[in-house]
């Protein structure tokens, strides 16, 4: 039996979550105070979304230093999500 | 049927322990793409709405309670946070430790739940639940209100039906997902009462940490759609 543990530091899970939470404040805060048009707030809010996804997906997943296999799962998922959202969203607006 | 003491050997059909931990994490992020996408087509219709119906969603948003969606933004944070900590204990053998934070997940998860059901009751009483479409003076009030103050001049009131129903659709079952996950949570305690995990075999509370952050990850992307846009 060897191999399958990856354990994380305490620390590292306590980073990722003072992490997650700064970027929650930061979210309400640049919603509430900054104003980028509806648009631009709506894509900055969708970027600090994602970091803070990509902040669960890679850490408190373990999907960094995960095997090869679940990575192309979870990349091949974001790809036709892309693909989904592109068909639609072309046709929506140019159609 | 014989049940396997994964702590002490693995099942038959696999050859190894290590395999018999891949293969099932492995299934339980096949599970997760799967949910990923049925989320994903909800989000697609939400961004569909809202280009259309702009004003809808400004109503919307201003009808729904910030400050309690960012209470139970921070909840399932931390709630991710003991899980991950969940994993870790079993993963160095400590079950007692590991039943502790099982625990404050579940309270988490059942706190988030409260939460929704006053904010789902506050909408069900002013009538703008989709299916019982009858908001109350008092609402109507507030929605032209917030329609005047900020000159949405398209606004029109079956639009914010529209909104809400997008808005019952993707908490409700973000919702269902936080209650199947307190089940799932107590079938860990249950597990974890009867030491069943160890260093070597721990595969269910890591595949239902996944399925808890998944869940969460979600509403990372549901609280600023619907509550601050």
């Amino acid at each position: 039996m060897s191999g399958h543990n990856h354990i994380m530091p305490f620390a590292t899970n306590l980073k990722v979550f003072i992490g997650l939470v700064s970027l929650t404040v930061f979210t309400v805060w640049s919603a509430k105070t900054i104003d980028l048009g509806r648009n631009g707030n709506l894509i900055l809010a969708m970027a600090i979304a994602s970091v803070k996804g990509s902040l669960v997906l890679l850490w408190f997943m373990h999907l960094k230093g995960d095997s090869k296999t679940n990575q192309v799962i979870i990349g091949s998922t974001v790809f036709f999500l892309a693909l989904l959202f592109g068909i639609v969203y072309s046709d929506l607006f140019f159609r | 049927m014989h049940k396997v003491d994964r702590r002490v050997t693995h099942s038959h059909h696999f050859t190894s322990s290590d395999q018999e931990h891949e293969a099932g994490k492995q299934g339980t992020w096949f599970f997760m793409a799967t949910e990923v996408m049925m989320f994903g087509v909800l989000f697609c219709g939400y961004f569909m709405y809202r280009f259309k119906y702009p004003d809808a969603y400004v109503v919307g948003g201003e009808l729904l309670n910030w400050k309690l969606g960012a209470a139970n933004t921070l909840v399932l944070l931390l709630s991710s946070l003991t899980m991950a900590l969940a994993v870790r204990e079993t993963q160095l053998g400590n079950n007692a430790k590991a039943m502790k934070l099982v625990v404050v997940t579940t309270l988490c998860a059942v706190f988030f739940m409260v939460v929704k059901y006053f904010e789902y009751s506050g909408k069900i009483h002013a009538g703008l639940f989709p299916g019982a479409w009858a908001p109350i003076p008092e609402y109507m009030d507030k929605i032209n209100a917030i329609v005047a103050q900020h000159g949405l001049e398209n606004f029109k009131l079956e639009n914010l039906r529209l909104f809400l129903v997008v808005y019952f659709i993707m908490t409700g079952l973000h919702g269902i997902h936080i209650v199947i996950g307190i089940g799932l949570m107590f079938w860990l305690m249950k597990r974890l009462k009867n030491n069943e995990f160890s260093k070597e075999y721990y595969t269910a509370v890591e595949g239902v940490g996944l399925y808890w952050h998944i869940v969460d990850l979600i509403w990372i992307y549901l609280f600023p759609l619907m509550y601050l846009m």
